[in-house]
């Protein structure tokens, strides 16, 4: 067994125990924190996939940007713990009967086809087994990725970025609070105003007799 | 030398059954359903990543990027929706959220 695979039951059964600590935590700040943890160490068995710059996107976006979102979110909303657990033991044996069976379909399916893997394998062109050769000294991933992103796939990136804009609009929107105080401009209300909403006429007697005409002259 | 595929499958449908597990057992609480769809996410991506090693085909890592930002889109306005939520509720627990009569 080599060094690299070491590593990988090693930091595989730290992700599959803090991946567990994400559903059973009390605190839902703990559970966030055992979330931020476990994609740390998915980034990990992702460089030693060989996929590094999704690994780096993963930890600066997802955990930079994403999982520090979700902890704002836990730490601004007051969440009574107690009352959400109440459930929680009695759907315990549902859900490890269902996460068992789950675990044991993929098993079989992964062990017990795992000549047809092969065959798929061969079938696509690489090499058969034991997976494509290691890359080359001088190889790198991102610029290989940005190739493609930006030949192949540059319309799906662009939707892509269009997406986040939504997102962004999305998000801004819906939790944008109106206070009562708030000084700002009301576009709609400057676009649509009318010149009898600023202008009053007044129809009224005049004050004092007018003067007799033709008296000064 | 090279990790084997069948040993980061089995990995990421161990992961997949306790993201679902975890959707089971915290059904209440919006929050930890939106942090299970991010392992169910997680999961998923494995298996990208892993046939894109064992092909050495770079789509499925492009995919993998596709994926994580749908899902930043995804956690961003589900949590705003969450926040939205709570100002008018003052609770994030699901049996409340019975106002449609679903």
């Amino acid at each position: 067994m080599s060094f690299t695979e070491i590593l990988f039951y090693v930091f595989s059964a730290v992700l599959v125990v803090s991946s567990i600590g994400v559903i059973t935590a009390r605190n839902p700040v703990h559970a966030v924190l055992f979330l931020v943890f476990a994609f740390f160490n998915s980034a990990v068995i992702w460089l030693l996939l060989e996929a590094e710059f999704l690994a780096i996107v993963l930890v600066l976006v997802y955990v930079g940007a994403v999982m520090v979102l979700f902890l704002f979110v836990v730490m601004m909303l007051d969440i009574n713990v107690a009352q959400m657990r109440a459930g929680f033991a009695k759907f315990a044996p549902l859900g490890i009967v269902v996460a068992l069976i789950v675990v044991g379909e993929i098993a079989s399916v992964v062990w017990l086809k795992a000549s047809g893997a092969n065959a798929v394998t061969n079938a696509l062109g690489a090499s058969s087994g034991d997976g494509a050769p290691a890359a080359a000294a001088g190889y790198s991933n991102t610029q290989a990725l940005g190739e493609l992103l930006y030949t192949q796939y540059l319309y799906p990136l662009e939707l892509a970025s269009v997406l986040l804009l939504v997102a962004i609009v999305a998000a801004i929107s819906l939790t944008m609070h109106k206070r009562a105080g708030h000084k700002m401009q009301d576009i709609n209300a400057q676009v649509s105003v009318r010149a009898k909403d600023r202008v009053r006429i007044v129809k009224m007697a005049a004050e004092k007799d007018p003067p007799a005409t033709g008296q000064d002259a | 030398m090279i990790i084997p595929l069948q040993h980061v499958l089995l990995l990421s449908g161990v992961l997949f059954s306790v993201a679902v597990a975890g959707i089971f057992l915290n059904r209440k609480n919006v929050i930890l359903l939106l942090m299970c769809i991010e392992l169910l996410l997680l999961a998923v991506n494995f298996n990208f990543v892993a046939f894109s090693r064992q092909l050495g085909d770079l789509n499925g890592q492009v995919f993998v990027f596709f994926i994580l930002t749908v899902a930043a889109a995804e956690s961003a306005i589900g949590l705003a929706i969450l926040v939205v939520l709570f100002r008018q509720r003052s609770s994030i627990n699901v049996e409340q959220l019975d106002t449609m009569k679903g």
